[in-house]
């Protein structure tokens, strides 16, 4: 009996998101990870990935709201409402 | 009419439902609670997202005028903090759009290459994991928003709606004009080219 053949590259590429989301369906799953567990390069890809989202998420804390607006826009604002 | 405007604090609260009636009313003092209120959190969405500080100005200023004219059409399901945050998201991805770009990458070719039975053609590298010295982490966010500058209009403005703006997966497929599954794979898309661009950053290098 042959082993059943494992999903490409590709295949686990395209489905981080869901994987990441927990929305893959259980086989699709086991599928993914099966993969991983003999492809270096995914495990690479998917670590690097990772970090770009992570990399994302550091970029939105560190700009947070300044500590002041500049006055001149506030003026700026109330007049141009005022036309 | 004060000329010393007053910067939000903290502490600064108004009601929703309260500051909407005068604001409607007409009441010169309500629009200036809203600005003081509301303004620190939209500039710096616009900084977020345009990046250039006069540009990011003019979208808090062409966001608070929107919302004002737009005041009879805000329902007051959300609160007037997301819906203001709304209108100055929308506002930068209109200027975005407009704004002349140098040419692009095509969005294909920032997409992983594969051979004929599916594999990856070259093999993925290991990359370094993220600094955590505060002086590498503010280098690093230079680079990563440089990096979003240079993605195809059609990546770059998914990955500022969701994963710098936060904004939901139905709000942003809204915001941009598709379904939310077209959403799902553009995002997932944009992040692969935003991983393809910054490659050469965090590839480790072998010993």
């Amino acid at each position: 009996m042959s082993e059943r053949p494992y999903i490409t590259c590709r295949e686990l590429i395209d489905f981080i998101a869901d994987w990441r989301e927990g929305t893959l369906a259980p086989t699709e799953r086991f599928e993914f990870e099966r993969h991983l567990a003999v492809c270096p390069s995914c495990v690479a890809y998917l670590d690097s990935y990772e970090t770009t989202v992570a990399a994302l998420a550091l970029l939105r804390e560190r700009e947070a709201p300044p500590a002041e607006v500049p006055p001149a826009l506030l003026d700026a604002i109330r007049k141009a409402r005022r036309g | 009419m004060p000329t010393t405007p007053l910067n939000p604090s903290p502490a600064v609260r108004c009601d929703d439902a309260r500051l909407l009636e005068r604001l409607r009313g007409g009441d010169d003092d309500a629009f200036d609670l809203l600005v003081r209120v509301h303004a620190r959190a939209l500039l710096a969405t616009a900084r977020r997202m345009l990046g250039v500080e006069s540009d990011s100005q003019d979208a808090v200023q062409e966001a608070f005028l929107s919302a004002y004219r737009g005041l009879s059409a805000f329902d007051g399901r959300a609160s007037v903090a997301t819906w203001l945050h709304r209108i100055v998201v929308n506002t930068c991805l209109m200027r975005l759009r407009a704004a002349r770009r140098k040419p692009e990458h095509s969005p294909l070719s920032l997409l992983p290459e594969y051979l004929e039975d599916g594999h990856q053609r070259t093999d993925t590298r290991p990359w370094r994991a993220l600094p955590t010295q505060t002086l590498e982490r503010v280098e690093l966010c230079r680079l990563v928003r440089a990096t979003i500058d240079e993605l195809p209009m059609v990546h770059r403005e998914v990955i500022l709606l969701r994963d710098i703006e936060g904004l939901g997966t139905d709000e942003a497929a809204a915001m941009l004009g598709i379904s939310a599954g077209a959403l799902k794979v553009r995002l997932h898309r944009a992040r692969q080219a935003l991983r393809t661009l910054l490659e050469p950053h965090f590839v480790e290098v072998l010993s």
